[in-house]
């Protein structure tokens, strides 16, 4: 098993300039990412022959960013699935060849981050999906969600998919926005230290609704209906903590939804490794606690990008160089002097891009009213088909925690890990229970990450492989 | 096709195989997102209840668009269409 100086878990914007710049500090690095291609979700590659034919802003950055990465001396290891991490550092993980591992003296995560949901009857029948559900599907494959759309949910991704479906030739039956006009004006001063990114974020919601596209501020999802995939959805008002409001409930009839109501950061391999988490809604819920330089509370453990805190792609490259540079600091490669120097630059631009990224995930911080607005029919855990009642009649019998939860119903054990439906128990215990979220700890991390073939760790075997125990003498 | 593919075409055509049914695609593009452009939405199945399901994360998270390679389930959502590819439902 080879040993590097660094290993990066994740090749987005966080993760490959990190990789990039330990490379360009003399460490020996290995990037290994779960897709075929880096670039993350945001700067995604085009999929198979589409592939570095840029179109958009998002295209472009991320073919430079492949071009720099081919170009450095950073060794990739891509479509690699990564299951588990251990201390020291180990990463296992399956490839195209099968199991690997490599080790580390430093390891940086970049995991980025994944869908919150707030489930509704019938978000289970096919043609639902999430929003970055959507927007691979538009960017990789340029593929429509459906002929009819509705988008739904909360925060930048909606006008980013209305658009890009528009773009793409399709229709968009209706925007179903969960925060009132107001939330997204609140936000101005913030929004303008990104000129570049507030214009297009604007232009996207001038051209949906120039496109004549209903926008229903203020209004969620609230049940989705359709017989085998979905025919309709109804929608009803919702208060600024997205409780349901009275008022009238609208039907828009559509092929498909694309839903979400922002990001959560993907803790898993910090929290496998026993960093430290605190609860920090704007930042999207539980992040590992760390500093200035993006130090975990483990050593030589570093977190970078929306893994670390939601705050988009626009810090997110700031952030990985400044993990790198601490990285190379602690193995001794940089004196502290010459870290803070070149950190220095680097902090300023952070934290003035990090305004622009804390003003979007404003719009999406979870909201405690969103527990209401859960129907009793809706199936929380998609995997187990556990559904709201289920749940609250378990906690109601004592299971207060999500541990208790997973014991007592199954609930985020299935397929998912409970990667979809984690974030909506911690919701429903806190409600029921009325603690505030920040007392309702994740579960326990547990390997695999990502659920792996028992075949695929074992590689060719049969029963020669079998080690045979010489005889015991009689 | 249905209709949902965008305009823009640049990469190579070929058929794939699901459930003996034969579908257009083009390479390198992943099976899940050849099946949504052919109109196919249930293409996966959700093991505890039996319930249809299809593309929901798109990402490998959520093994709701899972089908059958060679005996095995994989996730439509990472799986690359090659020519002669033969998937089938779980």
């Amino acid at each position: 098993m080879r040993t590097y100086d660094l290993i990066v878990l994740g090749g987005g914007p966080a993760g490959a300039h990190a990789a990039i710049m330990g490379a360009e500090l003399g460490l020996d690095v290995l990037l290994m990412d779960e897709n075929d291609a880096a670039g993350g979700q945001v700067w995604r590659a085009p999929g198979g022959a589409f592939r570095e034919a840029p179109c958009g802003v998002d295209a472009k950055k991320g073919s430079a960013l492949r071009s720099r990465l081919a170009a450095s001396a950073v060794s990739c290891r891509l479509s690699r699935r990564v299951w588990l991490v251990e201390r020291g550092f180990t990463v296992c993980a399956i490839g195209p060849e099968g199991a690997e591992q490599a080790r580390s003296q430093a390891l940086i995560v970049a995991t980025g981050a994944v869908e919150r949901h707030v489930p509704v009857p019938g978000w289970v029948l096919p043609g639902v999906m999430g929003l970055a559900a959507a927007t691979v599907l538009l960017k990789s494959a340029r593929v429509l969600p459906g002929k009819r759309v509705v988008v739904g949910g909360a925060g930048p991704l909606l006008p980013a998919v209305a658009n890009a479906i528009l773009s793409g030739g399709g229709r968009v039956a209706a925007v179903v926005d969960a925060n009132p006009i107001g939330a997204w004006l609140a936000n101005g001063a913030n929004l303008l230290m990104r000129p570049d990114l507030f214009l297009r974020g604007a232009g996207w919601i001038g051209r949906v609704r120039g496109a004549g596209v209903p926008w229903h501020f203020g209004h969620t999802i609230r049940r989705i209906d359709g017989k085998g995939s979905v025919g309709e959805v109804h929608v009803g008002r919702v208060s600024v903590e997205w409780e349901p409001a009275p008022g009238p409930e609208l039907t828009v009839v559509c092929d498909a939804v694309c839903m979400g109501f922002g990001l959560i950061p993907s803790t898993d391999v910090v929290r496998l490794l026993g960093a430290a988490h605190s609860w920090n809604p704007a930042l999207g819920g539980w992040v590992p606690v760390t500093d200035a330089d993006q130090t975990t509370s483990v050593e030589r453990l570093y977190a970078c990008g929306d893994g670390a805190g939601v705050l988009g792609a626009a810090s997110a490259p700031l952030g990985g160089m400044i993990a790198a540079l601490a990285a190379a600091r602690d193995l001794g490669r940089i004196t502290v002097a010459e870290f803070e120097r070149r950190t220095g630059v680097l902090r300023k631009q952070f934290a003035r891009a990090s305004r622009f990224g804390r003003a979007m995930a404003r719009l999406t911080a979870p909201r405690l009213g969103a527990a209401s607005a859960i129907a009793k029919e809706a199936e929380v855990c998609r995997c187990e088909g556990l559904t709201r009642a289920a749940l609250d009649q378990a906690i109601a019998d004592g299971a207060v925690t999500v541990n208790d939860l997973k014991a007592a119903t199954r609930c985020g054990m299935g397929p998912c890990g409970g990667r979809i439906c984690e974030d909506a128990a911690q919701l429903l215990i806190a409600a029921a229970t009325g603690r505030d979220r920040a007392e309702i700890q994740p579960a326990t991390p547990r390997p695999p990450l990502r659920p792996v073939a028992i075949a695929a760790l074992g590689g060719p075997f049969d029963y020669g492989s079998l080690p045979m125990a010489e005889p015991a003498p009689l | 096709m249905v209709g949902l593919r965008m305009k823009e075409e640049k990469a190579r055509p070929v058929r794939f195989w699901f459930d003996n049914e034969e579908v257009e695609a083009f390479e390198g593009e992943t099976v899940a997102a050849a099946l949504v452009a052919a109109g196919m939405r249930g293409f996966g199945r959700n093991r505890a209840t039996g319930a249809r399901r299809g593309i929901f994360c798109a990402m490998g998270l959520c093994q709701e668009c899972i089908v059958l390679m060679d005996g095995h389930v994989v996730e439509a959502c990472r799986l690359p269409v090659c020519a002669g590819l033969e998937v089938r439902s779980v």
